[in-house]
């Protein structure tokens, strides 16, 4: 009497459905991802409940841990404008492509006189640059003019957006695209530093700022 | 793919020449672990690295021409006072040495930044809109109120009289952490009104004397 026999399966599974899934997640993840431009300046941000999520149309102010201030202008078509209006007022003349270099460079932090000098140097250079970052005292407070300027231009390419948005027959929210005030600080940076700043933007009368913080999560 | 490995029965009926097949079958373990090791970098890069803002609205700067603009009456308030790591506080009006109030002249209470030191502080004062907010919540779970008009109501709660209303002052060495620390409190707490100030000499005199 033969014995029964167990079937002999294979011991492979087949996983072309899971290999086929897990390059499909990985395809749209990598497509999705958009990776943080490096920074000339390393900054430790505090951190916050807050899960709001930053807006598009921004001028960000930092302040590294020394109290050295930055600027950043988000846009290409607004730091055109703005690197514009700043070599108009300051007298300061520049080849295109010192200005190609500045519309798509990010934080920056030098004064108008050290800058001909920084968009001259590579990228990796720019972050050993020593500077004192851009000034903002009483006697010489560069950093009112390039956030004013910054902000009529951020206005101007906020507007454009939202007629565009328009046109495509959407209903937008005109809030969602007027410049907003980011100031990203250091955690160990002194608050009289940051105030410094913050009374800049007050006395161009924007008062409406946001920090940058790290997720934390909400007692319950 | 299982059909094409176990093929070649029919073949050998029919008397035909064929070239022997090997199995078509290839091992995908190697290429799975990295299709999976390269999932799990993307996906925990696009979670953390979007950053979060906390906004904070500032009081208009008073124009220093007009001079008939007092400061305002400051009603069921509460000062911040910050320091290196350090946290002062005092409620009400300020009364230097020389102009005491009722109570005589203020006195800095200390506290911490801790879940029992300035949360417990600030949620005992704001009782009003927290048990105001659980209201809402409760009425928002249930469907009977909008989500404009639970906003609206929690908004009115947090401009109420019995609101408590913030004052922070900090000195030179205070960091930016002590301060968006302090914030995150208030927003923990649904303060609506935050008004960082600066800071008078007396009271510098009596946090120099504290820290000592």
């Amino acid at each position: 009497m033969p014995k029964i026999k167990a079937p002999k399966g294979s011991p492979s599974i087949d996983m072309t459905p899971m290999v086929d899934l897990a390059f499909l997640l990985v395809t749209f993840f990598m497509l999705s991802a958009s990776f943080r431009s490096s920074e000339p300046v390393d900054v430790d941000v505090p951190t916050s409940i807050s899960d709001k999520i930053i807006p598009e149309n921004v001028i960000v102010v930092t302040i590294d841990v020394k109290g050295r201030v930055f600027f950043n202008l988000s846009g290409v078509e607004s730091r055109r404008e703005l690197i514009g209006s700043m070599a108009k007022k300051y007298g300061f003349k520049m080849n295109k492509d010192q200005e190609d270099k500045f519309v798509y460079m990010t934080t920056f932090g030098c004064s108008m006189s050290e800058l001909p000098a920084y968009l001259n140097l590579e990228a990796n250079a720019q972050k050993k640059f020593p500077t004192l970052g851009i000034p903002c005292d009483s006697t010489r407070n560069e950093l009112k003019d390039w956030i004013s300027f910054g902000n009529i231009s951020a206005v101007n390419s906020g507007i454009t957006a939202l007629f565009e948005a328009k046109s495509k027959g959407l209903t937008p929210n005109p809030n969602d695209f007027k410049p907003k005030f980011i100031l990203r600080l250091d955690s160990k940076a002194l608050y009289k530093d940051a105030q410094k700043v913050i009374d800049v933007f007050r006395d161009l009368n924007l008062n409406n700022l946001n920090f940058i913080t790290s997720m934390e999560l909400a007692p319950i | 793919m299982a059909e094409m490995a176990e093929g070649g029965g029919d073949s050998q009926h029919k008397g035909k020449k064929r070239a022997k097949k090997s199995s078509t079958r290839v091992d995908m373990t190697p290429m799975v672990d990295l299709a999976f090791l390269l999932l799990t970098f993307f996906v925990l890069t696009a979670t953390f690295s979007k950053p979060k803002v906390m906004s904070l609205i500032y009081p208009a700067k008073i124009d220093p021409k007009d001079e008939k603009v007092d400061q305002p009456k400051i009603n069921n308030a509460i000062t911040f006072l910050l320091s290196k790591d350090k946290i002062y506080y005092y409620s009400g009006q300020f009364y230097p040495v020389d102009k005491p109030g009722p109570d005589g002249p203020t006195k800095l209470e200390v506290t911490n930044f801790g879940t029992d030191g300035v949360r417990k502080l600030l949620a005992e004062g704001n009782k009003y809109v927290l048990s105001e907010k659980k209201i809402y919540n409760s009425q928002l779970k249930k469907k009977e109120i909008q989500d404009s008009t639970y906003l609206r109501h929690l908004l009115e709660a947090k401009k109420n009289k019995k609101a408590l209303k913030v004052l922070i002052k900090s000195d030179d060495k205070a960091t930016c952490k002590n301060f968006i620390d302090l914030i995150d409190e208030l927003k923990i707490a649904e303060i609506g009104v935050i008004a960082p100030v600066d800071l008078m000499p007396q009271e510098n005199e009596l946090i120099q004397a504290k820290i000592k």
